[in-house]
Parts: structure tokens; sequence; C-alpha cells
């Protein structure tokens, strides 16, 4: 066996049992432990999706919150009115979420607004999106809209009506999912263009590469994604409010995980999710010791400007390199 | 509504405008020398907006005689901050950057959070009552004030990088870092003051603002955003431009305040930044990069 090989062995190993845990967790964990990992999940789901945009194709998107949004409120509003099953509603906020992307992309690359400049554009859309679902009765406006909660004891896992341990198993099977859907992109034509783009984008144009088409490809694909996670807050919450799933603080919060885990990488957006979470945890249980509000997030910003200050490029080159996963290269 | 109500509503519009646009200065001045977008712009306008305040209640000091302790504490911070802090990540990529003042602004808004609360707070001067009559028009008494100081520390910042050698050196560094350090200037320090006079800016704009609005710690996203379309719209780096573009989103706000709704103003404002992206993306008067 070589040594490439045994290394790839390593790490399906490592794989499949992270995912043997997780899929064992229900039967351990309680309730806390429970919700904890479901927020877990579902910020590493956001971030992969995220990170298709900026992490593969270098496109830096600040308003990430327009296509939760927009996923989100498809879904839930279909379901509040007519009772339309999740799947079906799924699919109209993908299509919905994937037409908003194509036109902020159109927009963005055909005027080249780059860089600092597009995300810019990404904030001011996900913002004036944000206004008019305020005022937009039948979603229930600024009041927020609410799901229909079912008084079953049984999971009704089409309709997304059922307990935390079945909101769980579709969380996970979603973020493995994104991740094997990350890992297939990645080693495609489209992944290898994308790595092109975000490393010169010039260059890549010269080579003959559809710099335009790839660039919206990456668009649709991540505003999908992001959708569907969407979804799942809605039915996961019961209940949705413009301003909180439209907000910049969720966009932020959306792509922090990846960047803090490394973005680009398959692992960067769990292991940060992971990173992030437990220290927010600790920071509450810390905080609540001290018994001064607001020490946690100060303390939070604080971790945040060390990581990037030691781990620019993320955590995950870096545990990668010491758990010698990656053949000792650098 | 007749001709004189729209006539009102405009120049109070306007008015108000001038002192956005001088908190977006203090961005445009950032962006323009150092190419660092300063997304803790929001929250050093709040802290001095409440530094006013506790001028105000605590010594009685004056909104306008408040000014240059509030717009000198800024300097100072912004100084210490280039300095210590965000010197060292000039050269990273843009998501960093971002990150880090993300985190600045994340610790500075619950420092705030914890030690006033909260609650909105306001200041009620004798002015705040009273009103000048120019003809038909009815003009607020603080809002003239707060427009014509925004006027002043304006030109002066005009003057500064106009007339001052160090004005001038930091003009010299935004047009080419290497060049200067070549001749012998010392980019680093000149850095900092370039941040701490954008800091400056934004100190004075929170300490008129807190003539016209209440303030709560929760305002600073939304000035932050406010900052980013007025610099964007008038175009980055251009200290007419950031004027300019203040000037058209306190009227977009008016206007769509009473035409509309109250509520819908920020949707006007983003809307107008959308347009400006699509059309000229280089703001209304900033140059073609």
């Amino acid at each position: 066996m070589t040594a490439a090989n045994l290394l790839s062995d390593r790490r399906a190993i490592l794989l499949l049992g992270l995912l043997a845990a997780l899929a064992a967790a229900p039967l351990a964990a309680g309730d806390y432990a429970l919700s904890i990992l479901i927020t877990v999940l579902l910020q590493a789901y956001l971030g992969m999706a995220w990170n298709v945009m900026m992490g593969f194709a270098g496109q830096f998107s600040l308003g990430h919150a327009l296509y939760v949004g927009l996923g989100a409120y498809a879904g839930g509003a279909l379901f509040a009115h007519f009772g339309t099953p999740p799947l079906v509603g799924a699919l109209a906020g993908m299509v919905v979420s994937a037409v908003a992307g194509s036109i902020i992309g159109t927009l963005g690359f055909r005027f080249k607004v780059m860089g600092v400049y597009f995300a810019l554009l990404t904030i001011a859309f996900a913002e004036f999106t944000r206004v008019l679902f305020d005022h937009w009765n039948w979603v229930g406006a600024s009041s927020g809209l609410f799901l229909p909660v079912s008084h079953s004891v049984n999971d009704d896992f089409w309709n997304l009506r059922g307990s935390a341990t079945m909101f769980y198993y579709v969380i996970l099977g979603m973020a493995a999912a994104a991740f094997l859907f990350s890992r297939a992109l990645l080693g495609r034509r489209i992944g290898y263009y994308w790595q092109a783009i975000r490393e010169d984008q010039d260059a890549a144009d010269a080579l003959g590469i559809d710099v335009f088409r790839a660039k919206m490809v990456a668009v649709i694909i991540s505003a999908s994604m992001t959708s569907l996670g969407g979804l799942f807050i809605a039915f996961y919450n019961n209940n949705l409010y413009p301003e909180s799933i439209f907000s910049m603080h969720r966009s932020i919060e959306l792509m922090l995980g990846t960047i803090i885990g490394g973005i680009g990488t398959l692992f960067g957006p769990i292991l940060g999710a992971v990173a992030l979470t437990a220290l927010g945890e600790a920071l509450t249980v810390i905080g609540a010791h001290i018994g001064i509000d607001g020490v946690k997030q100060i303390a939070y910003g604080v971790c945040l400007m060390v990581i990037l200050a030691f781990r620019p490029g993320g955590l995950w080159p870096w545990l990668r390199h010491r758990l010698r996963l990656d053949g000792g290269r650098r | 509504m007749d001709a004189t109500f729209f006539m009102n509503v405009i120049s109070a519009g306007l008015l108000t405008g001038l002192v956005y646009g001088l908190m977006a200065l203090g961005l445009s001045v950032i962006f323009g020398v150092m190419r660092v977008v300063n997304f803790a712009h929001g929250d050093m306008m709040v802290v001095a907006m409440y530094a006013t305040y506790l001028l105000y209640t605590k010594l009685g000091l004056q909104p306008l005689a408040a000014l240059p302790l509030v717009a000198g504490a800024l300097f100072v911070f912004g100084y210490v901050l280039q300095r210590v802090l965000i010197n060292r990540f000039l050269g990273v990529t843009e998501h960093i950057q971002f990150l880090l003042l993300l985190s600045v602004a994340i610790i500075i808004t619950n420092v705030v959070l914890m030690v006033f609360g909260p609650d909105a707070r306001n200041i009620q001067l004798d002015a705040s009552f009273e009103s000048y009559s120019l003809g038909p028009l009815v003009l607020d008494k603080v809002r003239v004030i707060a427009a014509v100081g925004a006027g002043c520390v304006a030109a002066l910042l005009w003057a500064f990088f106009r007339y001052t050698t160090t004005g001038t050196a930091i003009r010299a560094c935004a047009d080419n870092p290497v060049g200067a350090r070549v001749v012998g200037l010392d980019v680093e320090k000149l850095y900092a003051v370039t941040f701490g006079v954008g800091s400056a800016c934004v100190g004075a704009a929170g300490c008129l603002l807190l003539l016209l609005v209440d303030v709560h710690p929760h305002l600073s996203s939304d000035y932050t955003l406010l900052g980013f379309i007025i610099v964007i719209l008038g175009g980055l780096g251009s200290l007419g431009g950031a004027l300019l573009g203040g000037v058209l989103v306190g009227l977009s706000e008016a206007l769509s305040g009473v035409l509309i709704a109250p509520s819908l103003k920020t949707m006007f404002s983003f809307g107008l930044l959308i347009l400006v992206l699509l059309l000229r993306p280089q703001g209304i008067l900033g140059k073609k990069p």
C-alpha cells in the first residue's frame, strides 16, 4: 500500500468515525446537548454553502442572509398558507434564491463590481429585501410569520413536524450531503475553473475559461444550498421575522465559522462551526460565573482577533498539518 | 402637501445630510489612503454620541463645546488602533481585514452596552425647540447648527489635506506608498495619523448628530451601513463625494419618509446604492480606478 493510499485511508477512517459518532449522538445527548449539536451542524452546513462561492470561487458575499431568508420564507409561507410539503417549498426556495443569486451575479459580474464593492452590493440586496419583507403583509410583515405546530407525538418527516431528534438527523443528513457535494465539485472541471479564477481571474480568462459562467454557477449553487438551510431554520424555529432572518448579523455569523476554520477547505466550515460554538458556550458558562453580561461578547471579539492574528489561513490547514493528514506538506 | 411643505422637508434633509456626509468623510479618508474598510465605523460613531451625552449630562458641556474634546479623543483612539492593531493587517486579504474590524466592532458595541445599557438616550437643549424662519421656510435651529458645524469640520479637513505638510504627505502615501517610503516618509506614522483624522471626523459627526437623534448601542451597524452607502454614492476616497453622497441620502430619507413611509427609508437608500454601483461603480465624483 502506498503512502497516498494510507493517507486517504486515515482520512476516510476519521470521517466515518466522526459520522458514526454524530449518528449515535442522540442516544447519549440530552435536549440541551442536542440543540447545541443542531446549531453546530446548521452553522457548518451554511458555512459550506458560503464556502462554495467565497472559498472555491473567490467571490466575497456579505449578504448570504438574503438566500437564508428567501429559502425560509418560501418554504414557511407556502406551508403556513397552503400546507405545501417542505420538499416542494424547498424546491421553490431554491428556485427563488437561484434567481436572486443570478440577478446579483449578472449585475455584479457584468458591470465589473469587484471585491469590497461586490460585497457591499450583496449587503445592499439583502437589506433591501429585508425592508421589503418587513412591509409585505402576506408573509406577516414585521410582526412575523408563524408555522402551524402539530400536536401529534409521532414525527412527520414529510411535513418536517416533529421532535428535535428528527431535526437533528435532517440537518446531519444535509451537512453530510453538502460535504460530499462540495468534495465532488472541487474534483470536477468547474472546481478547477473556480480555483483558477480565485487565484487570478485575468489569467483564468486568458486560458479560455468562461469566467462569467463559472462565477454564475458558483453563485447559483451557493444560493440554492443556502436557501435549504433557511428552510431548515423556518421549520425548526416555527417563526420567522425579517429583522432576524435577513439581518447582516446572520450573514456575518454564517461566514465566520468558515473563515475561522479555513476558507476554501472542505473541513474548514465544520471545524470552524465546532470551534465557534464551543467558544460561545464556554464563554456563556464563564460569563454566567462572573455574572457580568457582555463579557461573553467582548471575549468572543478578542478570541476572534487572536485567531486572525495567529492563524489567518484558518484552523483546519494548521490542524491538518499537525495531524499529518496532508502527508507532511505545508 | 403644498410646495412650502416640500421645501421644508427638502431643506431638513439637506441639513441632516451634511452631518451624514461628515460621518462618511471619515470612512472615505481611511479607505482612500489605506484601502482599509472600517467596519467599526458606526460603533465609533455611537461611542462619540455617548461621550457627548456624558459630557452634557455630567459636566453640562454644550455639544458644540464638547466637539473638539470628542473629536480629539476619537483621534487618539484611531491613532492607537492603527498603530497597535490594524497596521499588522494591512497587506492581508479583504475578508480577514473585514473580520478584524468586525471583532473591534463587537468589542466596542458590548463595552457600550455594558456601560450605558440598551435604552435610548438623548439631550434636550433650549435650542431644540427653536427654529429660524427664512421666508416661507422653517428651519430647526439645532439642524442648522449641526449642518454648519459639519460644514466647518469638513472645510478644516480639506484645508488640512491641502495646506499642511502632514496632509500633503498623507496624500503622497495614498497615491504611491512605495514612493512615499522611498522619499523617506514615515508611512506607518502617517497611516496612524490618517486613521486618527478619519476617527476624529466620526467623533465630530457623532457629536453633531446627537443634536438631532436619540442614541442607543444598536445604532452602530445602521451607521456603518449608512456610511458605506454614502461613500459609494459619492465615490470612495473623494472628500466632496462623501458630502454629496451624505446630502443625497439625507434627501432620499427625508422624502421617502414623508412620501411613502419612514420605515421604508433605508430601502430607498439601498436602492440608490444599487443603482449607483451598477451605473457608476466608482461613485458620482469618484475617479475611474
